[in-house]
């Protein structure tokens, strides 16, 4: 398979370093730019290749990134949303809301109510991975969101 | 019936890396490191003690060649993964730190029993450390 001319793989090393940054340093405020410093690249051709290989934008990616941590830290209690929504990186509880919503089909307090005690015996980072908003292509119930009787 | 696991294949990018990086940064030791010609390496590594052995698989040697440039970028996009237990997890995180390796995510304590960090290893393969909190000093 070919993505775009010639993606060697020194070029994907340099993509998923900058997937990479975003996975570590979610909470940061972090843009095109800099992402684009991390894969070597400029930041229009950084944001198509990425886009070629990942299958979405940087700023998609770092977007369902920080939600997928907020349902993390959710899931494991004892914070209150606007707590979540600051240590994953959003600035605003309006915006961290509706990105919330829009990704994983309901707000954010609603999630934070359920009963996550099936996902315990599922390693950590499977159900990061599989929890991750666009990891499939419904919007991220996981099951474990679905009515009762439908999962 | 017993059953165990014998040899789980990591798909590496290039085998002499990835073989000074498992061996020289984190310990392993070479079982069989077989020569079968220009496009076959046998290459097994374990850890001191434990039967499992690791195949150090080359994404152009152990898959047909079709598959292979696909293999090849699914590596090196990252989305692969390797989970080993440690002994001294903090130690081994900052040996690796020391020697350059790619940092994917801290040590930290998690809620589910165990303290993780995750790194990189040359070929991009997502490699995850734990050590379970209880065995912690």
């Amino acid at each position: 398979m070919v993505y775009g001319p010639g993606m060697a793989v020194s070029e994907l090393a340099h993509l998923r370093r900058a997937r990479d940054l975003m996975d570590r340093e979610y909470a940061r405020p972090l843009d095109v730019p800099a992402m684009a410093r991390a894969a070597l690249m400029s930041p229009s051709l950084f944001a198509r290749r990425f886009r070629e290989i990942y299958g979405e934008t940087p700023y998609s990616y770092l977007q369902a990134r920080r939600v997928e941590r907020a349902m993390s830290l959710l899931r494991h209690g004892g914070r209150s949303v606007t707590d979540v929504c600051m240590a994953v990186g959003f600035t605003s509880l309006g915006s961290f809301s509706s990105t919330f919503t829009r990704l994983v089909g309901e707000p954010p307090s609603v999630y934070k109510a359920r009963d996550h005690s099936r996902l315990a015996p599922v390693p950590p980072c499977m159900t990061r991975a599989w929890a991750r908003p666009g990891w499939i292509a419904e919007p991220c119930r996981i099951g474990e969101a679905m009515p009762a009787g439908r999962a | 019936m017993t059953l165990s696991i014998t040899h789980t294949p990591v798909y590496c990018t290039d085998l002499d890396e990835a073989l000074a990086f498992y061996t020289q940064r984190l310990g392993f030791e070479v079982r069989e490191d077989v020569p079968m010609g220009p496009d076959m390496r046998w290459l097994t590594i374990q850890a001191p003690g434990d039967p499992h052995e690791l195949l150090l698989s080359a994404v152009d040697h152990h898959i047909p060649p079709a598959d292979r440039e696909i293999m090849r970028e699914i590596v090196a996009k990252g989305d692969l993964a390797v989970f080993i237990q440690v002994h001294d997890l903090d130690k081994t995180f900052e040996s690796l730190r020391a020697a350059g390796t790619e940092i994917l995510q801290e040590p930290v304590d998690q809620p589910y029993g165990v303290r993780d960090a995750a790194v990189r290893d040359p070929s991009g393969n997502h490699l995850r450390l734990s050590q379970p909190l209880a065995a912690q000093g």
